[in-house]
Order: structure tokens, then sequence, then C-alpha cells
């Protein structure tokens, strides 16, 4: 097992020195950061103050191996555009896409889960093929165009056209409140108003696909031998379905919902853009457009890590939902 | 908290039976389309930064709605001698904290400016050519020059006046940028006091009740970042935000018949142009002229402003939200010329002024525009293209997202080039300078002329304007330097950008030239 856990975090180490070389070079070639923040009005003699301020007039290489020395006692540079630690930026805008990929994965568990195993277990009933159709829209309609349409109705038109019906907020995050330095919103009920609409958005195309998931594994296991037992042992529909299905088909969801996560977090940024969420995602998009190097390098390590680390988690937990699957032969 | 909600629901419909203008309706909430990136007066000079500290802090000098100057933390200035300028300070005026506002403030506040480390866009634009800061009295400063300096009281509507007690510390600049992110230092003179900011959600002041000046409405102002404007649009229409800046062009004419909803509309300072590359030969862009570059010929560059239809454009593509270009700058603004027509399309003679030129079948040339930096930036260049094309001269554009337009523009990889300029200073000195003065770093002269025009008559008229003290002599002197770039087209007006905000009913603003959102300008209609 710990060897396995080691192993896993040098790969994080390899992804991660690639993948921020790449970014280095990357950035570079698309163009000068400082092109992008200073004042068209600024002199020559305040421009070339910055770029070497920033420094930016060091080669490339240069540049990178400076990176590299600060970030490996865990310094990874200011942002240029704001000016404080991009680690910090970063820090303080998770917690809001953590919660928001929690919430809407959650969403996304407890709706589809359900209604991909009624569909499994009845799949010529009306319902279930309702059920399909449905999940089909729900992961081929754009997200953009969902989440707009979701704010036009429960923001803007149902509360103008039915008095009396609650308007939810169309953007921004409610009121936070502190917990072991976190701020975070789901323990107010402004809060929870503010992530329905972003966290529907994102649970209509993840709870789909669980959907779908749930059904095709709830049709393969459902044939299995040991679901054939139990019925003949003549336990109750209630018990077959609830343990010996649901534990079998467990796996595959299990991976995938932990996968699924893992890309919510990473790259909610569509939908926290159309809903102002001030979460990671716009923070990444922002400083992609304005060049800010370090909080975009900063946050793809800290992406790398996470995605990793998520990756381990999912793999452990596969091995105790399946007892046949060993760690140390996944790791080799 | 539901219960502090229904609370406030049942404070909302009393207040709102009794008084004009209740508690509860003394909150704004303003939605921006990008959030500053710091709130350190000094650190960033850029407009979404600018405007939240104009609401903290104020300058010595101020601009009116149409950017003409106005007094503020200083009530009078005059020039002294041709490097020295006096400013008489304003008496009784108090920082949020209570402290008195002196000239020690204002040469503290100066001399941070070229203090501040890392500042991607430094304040020393407006502070560089101040050599010596003379304190008469604890209400006269004196600023002492190198050179004349005629534009210094435009300059100081750039350096917002912070508190030296507040903002002093042991850093070279005292309160540092990350400081004063969180509010620590941020003292000001302006209407309104910090509260809290955090990033990406929102930013609240409240009002400076010891304000000096007249008093806002609003007891808080939160602004809101909602950079996506279809969110933006959306948030004001379920009022979620009452008040919001650069409502997209498509949704106008719906906002504009939806009863609930009032616009403020202003024409800005910002002139959307062509730039066309007028020194290398070959020029990049342009591939089969046999490696003569046409647009050295001013018959050239004149039939392709001839060919351009600036009305249709600004009726059909920008909804009607800009105004047709002769210049640089919109008159009546200082250094304009009165009498200045807009070209009228006319397909002909550019055909024939071509066919003049030696191209009378035209040639091929690309078009670069950046993508998302100006309103409608390349469907404009995409109608340019037609219109050029309708002309015979074949034009194909180039659209790339702004930080790869710019590098690209930096190294002249385009003969012709859409792009727009602020003129912040709302007189003609500074697109002159910029855009059309020939390129010479040591002197910050055509620092965004990157089709290299090069006119010397039209410099040595711009430097004489920029050491002339005399208002009218500079104005006399800038009119004839526009006029001189104008008639030989070497650079290609296209329209003013007209800003616009968007209110829900029952709000006035008053739109402005330098196109800032300020809080404590809107007010609840009478």
């Amino acid at each position: 097992m710990l060897v396995f856990i080691i192993r896993r975090l040098m790969q994080a180490v390899v992804v991660m020195v690639v993948m921020s070389a790449l970014v280095f070079g990357g950035i570079y070639l698309v163009g000068n950061p400082v092109t992008m923040l200073i004042s068209d009005q600024a002199s020559e003699a305040e421009r070339l103050a910055v770029i070497r301020d920033l420094g930016l007039d060091q080669p490339v290489w240069q540049q990178y191996l400076t990176f590299v020395g600060k970030a490996v006692v865990g310094e990874f540079g200011k942002s240029f555009r704001a000016g404080e630690p991009a680690m910090q930026l970063i820090f303080q805008h998770m917690p809001a896409t953590i919660e928001l990929a929690l919430v809407a994965m959650l969403l996304a568990v407890l709706v589809g889960v359900p209604l991909g195993m009624y569909a499994g277990l009845r799949p010529d009933s009306l319902r279930a093929r309702g059920i399909m159709t449905v999940s089909i829209l729900g992961f081929s309609l754009p997200t953009f165009w969902v989440g707009l349409m979701l704010i036009m109705l429960f923001a803007v038109a149902l509360p103008e056209w039915i008095p009396g019906w609650p308007r939810l907020p169309s953007s921004g995050r409610g009121p936070t409140v502190d917990i072991l330095g976190l701020k975070l919103s789901i323990f107010t009920a402004q809060g929870w108003l503010h992530l329905l609409l972003p966290a529907a958005t994102l649970a209509l195309a993840k709870g789909a696909l669980i959907i779908r998931l749930t059904r095709a594994a709830t049709r393969e296991v459902l044939p299995m031998d040991y679901v054939k037992f139990a019925r003949a042992k003549g336990l109750s529909e209630r018990r077959i379905v609830g343990v010996h299905v649901l534990k079998n088909i467990a796996i595959p969801i299990a991976t995938v919902t932990g996968l699924e996560l893992g890309q919510v977090i990473a790259f909610a940024v569509v939908t926290e853009t159309i809903f102002s969420w001030p979460g990671m995602g716009k923070l990444l998009i922002d400083s992609i457009l304005l060049l800010d190097r370090p909080v975009v390098v900063a946050y793809l390590v800290v992406i790398v890590f996470f995605l990793v680390m998520l990756n381990l988690v999912v793999d452990i937990l596969y091995s105790v939902l399946d007892p046949r699957v060993r760690l140390e032969a996944q790791g080799r | 908290m539901i219960c502090r909600k229904a609370g406030a629901a049942l404070a909302l419909a009393l207040s709102l039976a009794a008084a004009p203008l209740p508690l509860a309706a003394q909150e704004l909430k303003v939605g921006l389309s990008t959030e500053p990136s710091s709130l350190d007066p000094q650190y960033h000079n850029l407009s979404p930064n600018n405007q939240i500290a104009l609401h903290l802090f104020e300058a010595l000098v101020a601009q009116d709605p149409a950017q003409n100057l106005q007094p503020a933390l200083a009530v009078s200035w005059k020039a002294i001698d041709d490097t020295t300028w006096e400013f008489k300070l304003r008496e009784g005026v108090t920082f949020h904290d209570g402290s008195p506002f002196t000239a020690e403030d204002v040469v503290f506040t100066i001399d941070r400016a070229a203090k501040v480390p890392n500042a991607p866009s430094p304040f020393t634009q407006f502070t560089k050519q101040i050599v010596g800061i003379d304190v008469v009295d604890p209400m006269t400063v004196r600023l002492r020059t190198a050179a004349p300096a005629p534009l210094l009281p435009v300059d100081m509507t750039g350096i917002r006046i912070m508190s030296k007690k507040a903002a002093s510390g042991p850093a070279p600049e005292g309160k540092t940028t990350e400081q004063l992110n969180r509010g620590e230092g941020l003292v000001g003179t302006g209407p309104f006091k910090f509260v809290e900011w955090s990033r990406g959600n929102q930013l609240v002041l409240e009002r400076n009740d010891a304000y000096w000046g007249p008093k806002p409405a609003w007891k808080k102002v939160i602004f809101r970042p909602l950079p996506n404007a279809a969110t933006r649009v959306a948030g004001l229409l379920s009022g979620d935000v009452d008040f919001i800046e650069n409502p997209p062009t498509v949704d106008l004419p719906k906002l504009a018949s939806n009863e609930r909803v009032t616009l403020a509309r202003a024409l800005s300072n910002r002139v959307i142009y062509i730039h066309l590359d007028q020194f290398a030969e070959p020029t990049p862009g342009i591939p089969d002229t046999n490696g003569k570059n046409p647009l050295k010929d001013k018959n050239v560059r004149h039939a392709l402003s001839l060919a351009l239809d600036r009305t249709a454009i600004v009726q059909r593509i920008m909804e009607g939200f800009a105004v047709p270009a002769a210049d640089l700058l919109p008159s009546p603004m200082f250094g304009t010329r009165k009498d200045t027509p807009v070209e009228k399309v006319d397909v002909a003679r550019a055909k024939k002024l071509l066919a003049d030129a030696g191209y009378p079948n035209g040639f091929s040339i690309t078009l670069g525009t950046p993508n998302g930096r100006y309103i409608n930036d390349a469907k404009v260049a995409e109608t340019i293209a037609a219109l050029w094309t309708r002309a015979g001269v074949k034009t194909q554009i180039e659209a790339s997202a702004p930080p790869v337009f710019f590098k690209n523009r930096d190294e002249h990889k385009y003969s012709a080039y859409l792009a727009g300029w602020g003129a912040t200073t709302g007189e003609m000195s500074d697109p002159l300078r910029a855009l059309v003065a020939t390129p010479n770093r040591e002197r910050g002269m055509g620092g965004t002329n990157k089709g290299r025009y090069s006119n010397p008559a039209v410099d040595a008229k711009l430097v004489e304007a920029m050491r002339t003290v005399d208002d009218e002599k500079r104005r006399t002197l800038l009119q004839e330097a526009s006029k001189l770039a104008m008639d030989d087209y070497g650079i290609l007006p296209l329209h003013f950008e007209v800003s616009v905000w968007a209110m829900k009913k029952g709000l006035t603003y008053t739109g402005r030239a330098d196109q800032y959102t300020l809080a404590y300008l809107v007010a609840p209609a009478q």
C-alpha cells in the first residue's frame, strides 16, 4: 500500500514538472503579459521597468529554472495582475469551487443512481424510456446554454409570471461562514439558494452520465448467477436490488463519480463564468486571458496534484468495494 | 436567517409605503464587467481599478463627465512659471479616519507612486515629470518640473491622494499592495469608505458621512464582478443588481424597450481606428504588389478611407451605439476642431484613386483585429473587409485573441489593423502623441503608432503644443496638428464608442466620456 502511494506521488511530480515546462513555454509563445497589463500611455522606460520587475527580461529557460528553484520550497511567485502570491489566490478561490463541485456531484449521484437503476430494472417501461431520453438531452445540451436558460427561467421569467414564486439568485455566491479558516457558504440559507442553479447546471450533465452508467451496470448484473440464486433463495426484491445489485454496480459508479468530481473541480470554468461563481475556474480563465503565468502554472500544479490524489482515493475505494482488486498489482 | 429575511422583506414593504427614499433602498448593487485587480490606488493604472479608487480616494483635480477639469482636493491651481505649478488645497477636508488632509499627504502620495514594487502599470506615468515638491504652507504645494508641463493638472487627476498617517509603514512604499487589498491603510477622503472585499465575489463600501462634497444617495454600495455579458443583463432583469455597466450591444434594443429598465449613454473618448503600415517595404500583409507597399501612397490611403461606410457600420453593427469619426477625439473636447465632416462613402472615387496610384485592379491585404477587446471588434473588421473588397482591395481578416493580437501588432506583423484608443486625459495631445507621432522611444512619442506613420510637420506642431502652457495657443497647435494628420490619412478613424449603462427604473446616471462607473453619481430619479 505504502509503495503504491509513494509511486503515485512520484508520478505526480513528474507530471507537474513536464506540465509546468509546457505551460511556461506556451505562455511565452503566446505573448508578453506586459502588453496586456500596462497602460497604453506608459512610456518605454516604464515598460522596460515593469518587464524587469516581473523578471520577464530573462531568457525563458532561465525564468523557468528560477521558478523551479522557488517552487521546490513551495513558492510559486506572485500574480502579475493582482500582486498577491499565486497560491494564496488559488486557495482563496478553492472553497467556492469545491463546494459547488461536491453539491453538484451529490445531486448527480442522488438523482442519477436511483433513476438509472429504475431504467435498468425495467428497461422496457415507458418511464424508463422517458428517463433515457431526458438523459440524452442532459449531456448533449451545452452547459452555457443550460445555465442561461436556468437563469432566465428561475431568476427572471417564473417569478414574473407566477406571483409568489420564489426567485433564485442568478449569480454570485451567498454569505459565507468561516469554518476552520475556510469561507463556506453551504451553512447559510442564502448560500444554498445561490448554489442551486449552478449546481443544477453541472449536475444535469453529470447526472445524465451516471444514469446511463447505472442503467448499463444494472442490466449487466441482473442476469448474473448470484442474482438468480438470490431470487431462487426467495430473497425479497428489495434486498436483491438494494444489496446484491447495488453493491456490484457501485464499483464503476464510484470510479466514474470520482473522476468526474475531479473534472468538475478542475474545469467548471464555463459554469463558474456564467454564474459569476467566484471559484478557481474563473480565476484560471481571467489569468489565461491576461497571460498571468504564475497563477496559471500554480493552478495547474495544484490541479495535477489534486487529480492524482483523487485517482489514488478512487483506487483505494475500489479495493475496498471489490476485495479482488489488489493495489500493488495496479501500481506496477 | 430565514427569519431575518422575512423581517427584511417586511421592513422593505413598510418602508416602500412610507418614505420616498426608504432606508432599505439606500443600498445600491452594481454589476461590473471587470473587477479591479487591486485596491491599491497606485498599483495598476487601469480603468476598473481607477473607477473603484475614485470612490475611496480623491485627486487634487477631478474630471467632470465630459472630462473638463474640476477642483477636488485642490481648490485652484496656476502656473507660476513655465516649470512650476501651484495648487491651493481644500481646507477642512478629513480622511476616513478623521485625520485632516494637508500638503504632507500630497507629498507622501506623489513619492509613493514610484515606490510600489511590481506595479504592472505604474502611476509614474503621471508623476515622472515632477522633479521637486515644495510645501509652501500646509494648504499650498508647488510642483516643479524639468521641462514645461502644461498637462500637469490633467496628470494630477490620475494621482489619488492617500493618507500619510494611515498608509505609512515599514516597507519603502508604506502600506504594501497586499495590505491595501485587505483594507489596511485604505484610507482616503472620498465619498465612500471601505468595508470588505472578497476577490471575485463582492466589494462592499459604505457612505462617508463626513464627506465634504455632495453626499451620495447610497448608504451602502456592493460591487459584484459579472464578466459574462448575458449574466450581467440577467442579473439586472432579475433584480440581483440594480445597475450594470457595458450591457452587450445585441441586447440594447431589447433593454431600451423594457419598461423596467433605464439606459444611460455617453459618447466616450475611445476612438476605433485602422492603422496602416507606412514603413515596411515589402509589407507583410500585401503579397501581390511585387514587394511595393501601396499604403505609403496617400491616394491609396484616401481610397481605403473613401471605401469605408462608417454610417452603415455604426447603424448595423454597433446598433447605433457609436458615432462615426473624422478625428481621433470627439468635439468639443480640448484640441478638437469644430468642422470635421465624416468622409462619405464613395466607391467610384476610391476605385479611381486606386487606379491613379497604379493599382487599377486593386491588391490583396490582410486586416488584423483583436477578437473581444473592443465592442464588436471582429464583426466591424469583417464588415470593413467586405467594404474594401467592394472597392477592389481584396481583404481578408485575421482575428486573434487580444494577447496574440497585441504581440503581432507590436512586432509589426500587420499591414493594416483595427484597434481602439481611449484618451484618458480627454484632450488631443494624448491620441496624437500615441498614434500618429513618429515613433521615438526616448521621447515617449508614437508608442502605439505601429503603422509607423511619420510626418515631420505633425511632430513639430505637437512638440510645440506639449511645451506651451497657454491654453488657447496649445489648443490651436493641437487642432493644426490633428488636421495635418487627418488630411494626410495617416490613420483612419472609424467611430467613437458610445458607452452604455443599464439600471432599474427609478435610477439616473450621467454617462461619462471616460467610461467610468461611479456609484456616487447614481441617483434616485426625482
